[in-house]
């Protein structure tokens, strides 16, 4: 099974904030979860359970993964906070979106 | 010769038994010239400029919908190479692979490789782009466009336009052409009489076939200005596995059959992809195309064949 990976570096320091991973499923020409909120510093893992490929790729470049075939994943992890739009290149309808706060789960 | 509806070329399909439906365009309409079985396709096509398409080969594709993507299109290949009338060369309208993986690339240049044909142009399809975008499709097919990916030549008198719009996808809309190669197509046609017939090879529809699949280019409009002039344009297209035509003017539009497998018609189904059919009918829904320049008419006549005739 494929296992991609790629970090996202921001001149920021990490947050020390609850990172749990989170897994988006890419099943029937969607994302599902299609919209996520997760604390800066948390790895997102995408998993193609479709028979056909599809790919994530940020809007704007800022990341992107191969073609994904079914079973093989993708992980991000997102350092900085901000509003992550991305879509599946092969059928560009396809959209989510991950927001990144840095502010989740710290300690008062 | 009579006008033929869409509907009687549906039934024509339809009643399919081992032919191949010749069509001409004239005057912004279609018209079947006729049922043609192998012996008169091969009369018809006797001392005329012909050539193959071929598409949407995905190479490394191995699902339900196809377990031998290589055997169909060795099938496909095969068909080509009996043709009596040998084709002056084949175009590929991208897809040449599933994943972009280097050893697809290699395995899609040896099984192409058994055509017995003098050369293949190609265009890449996004499947071709998956991998550092051109980077592997340029690093075996680059040469004919300076590593650019578009570019044009000429044969037998027909100016053949080969534009990539497999690149700039954008959130939720079609992919396009972008402005650099609108510049250039612009630039590339501006000398040339408008009775040149032009041939436009592109992997998505360079129309709007059914926008919630994204299968259009959002900036097609802005190209075919450029082509309104001339007498004759055939624009060849692949991405939807299945043949659709559209006529504009002295436009015509043709999409093709892949060699792998096929997909949903437009909106019959959740969602486009694979799509698996009985074993026995999978030939009759892969296939090439053959086009032929027709003396005396403007447009060229395009022959779809599936691997499966009988």
């Amino acid at each position: 099974m494929l296992r991609l990976t790629a970090v996202l570096m921001f001149a920021a320091a990490g947050s020390g904030a609850a990172t749990a991973p989170r897994e988006i499923d890419i099943s029937q020409f969607a994302f599902k979860p299609q919209e996520i909120t997760v604390a800066a510093g948390t790895e997102v893992t995408w998993v193609n359970r479709d028979q056909t490929i599809h790919s994530v790729i940020a809007q704007g470049g800022g990341f992107s993964s191969r073609g994904l075939d079914t079973g093989d994943r993708f992980t991000m992890v997102f350092e900085h906070g901000g509003d992550f739009i991305y879509i599946c290149s092969l059928h560009p309808f396809m959209k989510g979106v991950v927001h990144v706060r840095e502010s989740i789960g710290k300690a008062p | 010769m009579a006008k033929v509806t869409r509907r009687d070329a549906l039934t024509c399909v339809g009643a399919w038994s081992g032919a191949a439906i010749v069509w001409g365009v004239a005057g912004g309409i279609p018209r079947a010239l006729g049922l043609a079985n192998e012996a008169a396709t091969a009369q018809a096509a006797k001392g005329q400029f012909t050539f193959v398409q071929i598409s949407d080969t995905h190479v490394g594709f191995h699902k339900e919908a196809n377990l031998d993507v290589v055997g169909t299109l060795r099938r496909a290949i095969g068909d080509i190479n009996g043709l009596a009338g040998r084709p002056a060369f084949a175009v590929h309208t991208g897809d040449i692979t599933h994943l972009s993986k280097p050893e697809e690339f290699d395995l899609a240049a040896q099984v192409l490789g058994e055509l017995e044909l003098d050369r293949i142009h190609y265009v890449p399809g996004e499947h071709d782009t998956l991998d550092n975008g051109l980077h592997g499709f340029l690093a075996r097919y680059g040469a004919d466009s300076q590593q650019r990916g578009y570019y044009s030549f000429d044969d037998h008198g027909v100016h053949f336009v080969a534009l990539v719009n497999v690149l700039d996808f954008k959130t939720g809309s079609l992919t396009s052409l972008g402005d650099e190669q609108l510049r250039w197509l612009r630039q590339d046609l501006s000398g040339l009489s408008a009775s040149t017939p032009i041939v436009v090879l592109a992997h998505i529809p360079m129309w709007t076939v059914y926008e919630p699949w994204g299968w259009g280019t959002a900036d097609a409009a802005q190209a075919l200005q450029h082509l309104r002039r001339f007498g004759s344009v055939t624009v060849l297209n692949g991405h939807i596995h299945q043949v659709m035509q559209k006529i504009e003017g002295n436009i015509s539009f043709h999409t093709a059959m892949s060699t792998a497998y096929p997909q949903p018609a437009p909106g019959t189904a959740d969602a486009p992809g694979p799509l698996t059919v009985a074993a026995q009918d999978l030939g009759r829904v892969l296939g090439t195309r053959r086009v032929v320049r027709v003396p005396g008419r403007h447009a060229l006549a395009t022959i779809d064949t599936p691997i499966t005739r009988q």
